[in-house]
């Protein structure tokens, strides 16, 4: 057993990290919220280049073969650097598309894959009956709208619905949406949502496209997970750097011990966190998934808080940069699984 | 990055499973905080030694299998999935013995560890003091020398099991004029039943005596008994908490198996689901804790060292060990007030209770982690 990174694994992550830390994220994630995707789909065709897009994707498509190991590395530096746009969904999606040419429908990979990886398109993805309510994130910014429905396999069906016996299940889809309606803001200004229009080109059906938007489930929630962890660390490191440097009574507040204790279990959620996602990254199994998503969220909003209360006031501005990371965690948690629908999976998947 | 076993792994797991199916008792033996209990649970220990399960990462001199960490920990989680009992030498195994393999001599550990293994000496921690818990450096407790050895004299608190144990391991002061309360400190071993000694057992929160007080007149220790240099016993001793705030009091195997028993008891209830939540925690957090073990055996295994994460591992279980009895208790609902509850979830509560205080309080784990992992100023003097 060697549940530790490789050093290439540690290599690939350091490189990312240069990249990222190069890039000045902060504002591109503030254009990103004006409306201004500039900078961010020049940031995301670096990523590209990085070969981040490609580590879901098969090498009959350029891609880098399945690697969520790699890819849950590679979010977690996305979520350390706050990086806005949909993400998540274009890991769910290279999933999906993936799973459906494995299964013999390679139509919609051939047409959609090349231009994902490289970074030239961005794609986002709704499943309306599951996970996100029926929005679809940064459909704006994107290039391609892909909305799922109807998941039909009774395993995907549970990983949609934890807990809710379906009595039928409609037919699965797999469309192109014709646009989407008006935008609406999130809590999170780096996200926009809007409801994308019914009907457009139907690019799936089946049995195996059920059993492929599972797969982008899981895949999304390791995602999620793994960009949560990243969220959580950088929150807390901002956090730790101010109190020792925050002077008030003639000490620095990070000597007081109520500061520390809250520090502390901050600590131990991020830490408890991040082996489950690498965990669930290994085994791809469902209960694993959502233990990884539901404590991750958990952590990112534990660091969130956090941050927040030990920041004081100026915490609680949005120019200060730390409101770009503490307005993500919530949202992150939310979205695709929330802790309750994870934890019913988990004993749902437990034999 | 992998979780993937070795062949050598598997086929010890293997072993360990086929022979604890052949000798774990069929029904739970008595609480091992009882007279009675103690000697059923020495009877078993034997048994272990002699099976060589008793403590499988010891060198084979000392009756163990040299087992590595890995091995060990697939040991653990079969012993625990099996239902075997409680270990009574664990407070031996998991403190002194380290502490032997580090800083005793060859000699002692030949005298002292196999008869630790098989139960027929089981030991006792006698750090506390009444006056001298967290600030664990302020003990008062003396070591005076003469002819070869030293006189201890002083009394020790909150002793566990030392009510029916056989010696026990502590640290003393022999130099009282030591600058710093830290120095002329000495790690001695001693007889629970040498003159001058007074045990009187301390009943805990369910009336069972789980600990004692150690009243000490002039009780003579020969000078093989002492544990390193004398004036070294804070050094000596700090080199070993991490082992009881860290893997070896709480593998996770433990955890694994008492979560199992949650999911069973929750779907025999009916999977209550006002408690979904929370059991579903207690499976998710045995798992973390199990993977959290893993990357840090992993690192153990490459070299790296075991150092505060000690206290980040300690805080985890600690706290998870109450919730997840709070939540089987909550399933129980009335039967869970019974002292004698189904599976034993009462006195497991009762335990559990006692987590965040043992072992170093999780207000000092905190401190710890908040200075040594996350390098925040010291603040008041510990
Ligand atoms: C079941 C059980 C078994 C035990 N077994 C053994 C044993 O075998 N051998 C042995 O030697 N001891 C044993 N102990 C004793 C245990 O190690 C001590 O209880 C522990 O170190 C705390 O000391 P104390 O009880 O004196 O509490 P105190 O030190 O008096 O602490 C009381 C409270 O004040 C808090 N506090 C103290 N100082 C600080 C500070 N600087 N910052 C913040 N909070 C602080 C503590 O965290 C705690 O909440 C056992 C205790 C229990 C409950």
């Amino acid at each position: 057993m060697r549940f530790l990174p490789t050093a290439e694994q540690r290599d690939f992550t350091r490189s990312l990290d240069a990249l990222l830390t190069a890039s000045d994220t902060p504002s591109a994630v503030r254009s990103w919220s004006a409306g201004d995707h500039g900078p961010g789909r020049a940031l995301w065709a670096r990523l590209a280049g990085a070969g981040v897009f490609a580590l879901a994707a098969p090498e009959a498509y350029d891609g880098m073969g399945r690697r969520p190991v790699e890819l849950a590395m590679a979010y977690r530096e996305l979520g350390r650097h706050a990086v806005p746009g949909p993400l998540v969904e274009t890991a769910a999606t290279t999933a999906l598309l993936c799973h459906l040419a494995d299964g013999g429908d390679p139509a919609p990979a051939k047409r959609l894959l090349p231009g994902l990886l490289t970074g030239e398109r961005v794609v986002t993805l709704a499943v309306p009956d599951g996970e996100g309510g029926g929005y679809v994130l940064d459909p704006d910014g994107a290039n391609v709208v892909l909305v799922a429905t109807g998941a039909g396999g009774a395993e995907e069906a549970r990983a949609l619905h934890p807990g809710r016996r379906l009595a039928s299940t409609p037919a699965p889809e797999l469309r192109l949406a014709p646009g989407h309606g008006p935008l609406l803001a999130s809590l999170d200004p780096a996200r926009r949502l809007a409801r994308p229009d019914p009907g457009g080109e139907l690019l799936s059906t089946g049995p195996l496209l059920a059993e492929a938007i599972g797969c982008a489930v899981r895949w999304a929630r390791l995602a999620a997970a793994a960009q949560a962890v990243g969220v959580a660390e950088e929150l807390l490191r901002r956090t730790v750097a101010y109190v020792k440097q925050r002077t008030q009574f003639g000490v620095p507040i990070g000597s007081f011990q109520a500061v520390k204790h809250r520090l502390a279990d901050t600590l131990l959620a991020v830490e408890f966190a991040r082996p489950l996602v690498y965990g669930a990254a290994l085994t791809l199994a469902p209960g694993d998934l959502a233990a990884a998503k539901a404590t991750a969220g958990e952590a990112a909003y534990t660091a969130a808080r956090t941050a927040l209360q030990l920041h004081g006031a100026i915490g609680y501005t949005e120019e200060l940069d730390l409101s770009l990371w503490l307005r993500k965690a919530r949202p992150l948690r939310d979205t695709w699984g929330t802790p309750a629908a994870c934890r019913a999976e988990v004993l749902a998947a437990y034999s | 990055m992998d979780l993937d076993h070795t062949a050598e792994e598997d086929a010890f797991r293997a072993e360990a499973r086929a022979w604890l199916a052949a000798h774990v008792p069929a029904a739970p033996l008595p609480s091992l905080e009882t007279a009675e209990g103690f000697a059923a649970h020495r009877e078993w220990e034997a048994g272990l030694y002699a099976g060589r399960w008793s403590a499988v990462s010891w060198p084979e001199r000392f009756g163990g299998r040299g087992a590595d960490i890995f091995r060990w920990l697939a040991f653990e989680e079969e012993y625990w999935a099996a239902g075997a009992p409680g270990r009574v030498s664990q407070n031996g195994i998991s403190l002194l013995a380290p502490t032997l393999f580090d800083h005793g001599t060859e000699e002692q550990r030949a005298r002292v560890l196999p008869d630790m293994a098989s139960g027929a000496v089981v030991w006792a921690q006698a750090w506390s003091e009444p006056e001298a818990g967290s600030d664990l450096a302020s003990l008062r407790s003396r070591a005076v020398r003469t002819d070869g050895g030293w006189l201890l004299s002083g009394q020790k608190t909150w002793s566990s099991r030392a009510a029916f144990a056989d010696r026990a391991f502590g640290i003393f002061r022999t130099d009282p004029a030591a600058p710093r309360p830290h120095q002329g400190l000495t790690y001695v071993m001693f007889d629970l039943r040498a003159p001058g000694v007074t045990v009187r057992p301390i009943g805990r929160l369910d009336g069972r005596p789980a600990f004692a007080e150690l009243f000490l007149d002039e009780v003579f220790v020969p000078d093989e008994d002492v544990i390193g240099e004398p004036g070294q016993g804070w050094r000596i001793a700090m080199s070993t908490t991490g082992n009881e705030r860290g893997l070896t009091l709480r593998s996770p195997g433990r955890f694994l198996a008492a979560a199992d028993r949650l999911v069973r008891l929750w779907r025999e209830r009916g999977e209550d689901r006002g408690a979904r939540d929370r059991v579903a925690d207690a499976v998710i957090g045995a798992r973390a804790y199990q993977l959290f073990t893993y990357a840090g055996a992993s690192r153990f295994a490459a070299g790296g060292e075991m150092g505060a994460e000690s206290s980040l591992n300690k805080l985890f279980w600690s706290e998870y060990d109450i919730a997840l009895h709070e939540t089987a208790l909550e399933l129980l609902g009335a039967e869970g007030e019974l002292a004698q509850s189904p599976d034993g979830w009462g006195e497991g509560y009762v335990f559990a209770l006692a987590g965040p205080v043992y072992a170093g309080t999780n207000e000092i784990q905190r401190d710890i982690v908040a200075e040594r992992l996350l390098g925040l100023p010291k603040g008041r003097p510990r």
